[in-house]
């Protein structure tokens, strides 16, 4: 899978990070979400698909 | 379990629909939402769209395509009329009758109002986007701004009405801004940053009348202070919008309220703005007005819908809230009670940039970040420890 973030969608709430932390981070200054891996084995799919339903900002996509 | 009926189609109610999609129920999911609009989310509302800083499609909760996927009857510009818990049926307005196995209540809340003046021209409230829509165009067209009520809601139009180069006045009874929800403290910091930036502050005051005909002239202040004012905004709280679930069996007061797993009546749950529920870590029964929650309690509702009673988790969140002003972002974790002890864990005021814990009787029940979302995050887990 490949994951998108929409930065200006984003509003740094983090909940990504706490729902897949092997898979999202935080930028250290506004604390838009960056990505540690873009294209995450299937193993993650649950917890990438949390993260993309708790995001307070629907900034997270993902394709194929 | 084959038709499941979602009152709302907001964050919470589409969040609830997707999570039952998501775990695998294969019945009927009717979705009935009071707008004519897609689903949208509301906090850019006072933000980016009445900024003009996103068209209102950029709001939109999830694309056309997604919702096709998600196989819901989405019935917009639709209100219920009546509901029986007894016989488990939704009546709308229109008289149609459907019959539902589960229903899930997410219907959020409505804009309180004061008891006077909504009916002169360039008062508003703002929950809606259409509301959103309006008040921009009122913006842009009167230069004085008198904002009543200076809560998340209230501050952040205040924000964006300064970013539009309007002269804005923000009234409150409390002592500062956001003092409910961030207490005394790091309120006394909103109020600094707000007046950095021009805003005229009347904290401690309350509105007691408006002047003007037709349309607003002035705001009147209970200190007999007079505001004039080309477009006036009432953020004065919110009331949930349960008035019609009046003789529905479903026990409603302020909110839907429901036991520790969401759970109102057999087969109704609700979530969101307008679910009241006892949070058994806290201890407290209450509403959670934030849009973290539309979504956590959603899909706990929706979840604990499906396994029944018997496998019903209770729904515990740690909230998280936050607010965007200026180029301030300020986040919350757990509660900031007003009399809370503070302590800056991280960081320092003076640089705009720190993380503050909040205690009271010695635990922590709250962490505030100001400018740190990354380093606030870090401190969640200290919360109800």
């Amino acid at each position: 899978m490949k994951i998108v973030i929409d930065e200006d969608k984003c509003v740094g709430a983090g909940q990504c990070v706490l729902a897949a932390p092997e898979v999202f981070d935080q930028r250290d200054d506004d604390g838009i979400a960056v990505l540690l891996d873009e294209s995450p084995g299937d193993g993650q799919l649950p917890q990438v698909q949390d993260a993309i339903g708790r995001c307070p900002a629907l900034a997270i996509t993902m394709g194929k | 379990m084959d038709h499941i009926v979602v009152v709302g189609a907001s964050a919470a109610g589409l969040t609830a629909a997707e999570t039952l999609r998501r775990q695998g129920f294969a019945g009927t999911v009717t979705v009935l939402g009071d707008e004519l609009h897609l689903p949208y989310d509301r906090p850019p509302l006072s933000k980016q769209i009445l900024a003009g800083a996103w068209e209102p499609e950029r709001a939109t909760l999830r694309e056309d395509a997604h919702l096709q996927r998600l196989r819901l009857n989405l019935e917009l510009g639709c209100r219920v009329a009546h509901v029986s818990s007894a016989a488990r049926t939704v009546t709308l307005a229109d008289g149609e009758q459907l019959r539902y196995d589960g229903l899930i209540i997410a219907t959020g809340l409505r804009p309180r109002r004061l008891p006077f003046g909504h009916d002169l021209a360039g008062v508003h409230v703002l929950r809606t986007l259409d509301d959103a829509l309006t008040l921009r165009a009122q913006l842009l067209a009167g230069p004085r701004v008198v904002v009543v009520g200076a809560g998340f809601l209230g501050s952040e139009i205040a924000a964006t009405a300064r970013g539009l180069g309007l002269d804005v006045s923000l009234v409150d009874v409390e002592s500062a801004p956001l003092a409910r929800q961030v207490g005394t403290w790091a309120g006394g910091l909103v109020a600094d940053m707000h007046r950095d930036q021009g805003v005229r502050l009347h904290m401690g005051r309350s509105v007691v009348g408006f002047l003007g005909d037709n349309r607003v002239a002035a705001v009147v202040l209970d200190d007999e202070t007079r505001l004039p004012a080309d477009v006036v905004v009432v953020a004065i709280g919110s009331v949930p919008a349960v008035d019609w679930l009046a003789n529905s069996g479903i026990p409603a007061g302020d909110g839907v309220l429901c036991d520790s797993t969401c759970r109102a009546a057999p087969g109704v749950y609700a979530a969101g703005d307008v679910a009241n529920w006892p949070h058994l870590v806290t201890g407290g029964r209450g509403r959670l007005e934030q849009r973290a929650n539309a979504t956590e309690q959603a899909m706990a509702a929706a979840k604990n819908l499906l396994v029944g009673p018997a496998g019903a988790v209770d729904y515990t969140p740690i909230p998280f809230g936050w607010t965007d002003q200026y180029d301030t972002k300020i986040q919350t974790y757990g509660w900031c009670p007003d009399g809370a002890e503070v302590k800056v864990v991280d960081g320092d005021p003076r640089d705009r940039k720190f993380v503050a814990l909040h205690y009271t009787d010695g635990r922590v029940v709250g962490a505030l970040g100001w400018n740190s979302p990354r380093a606030l995050r870090q401190h969640r887990g200290r919360i109800a420890e």
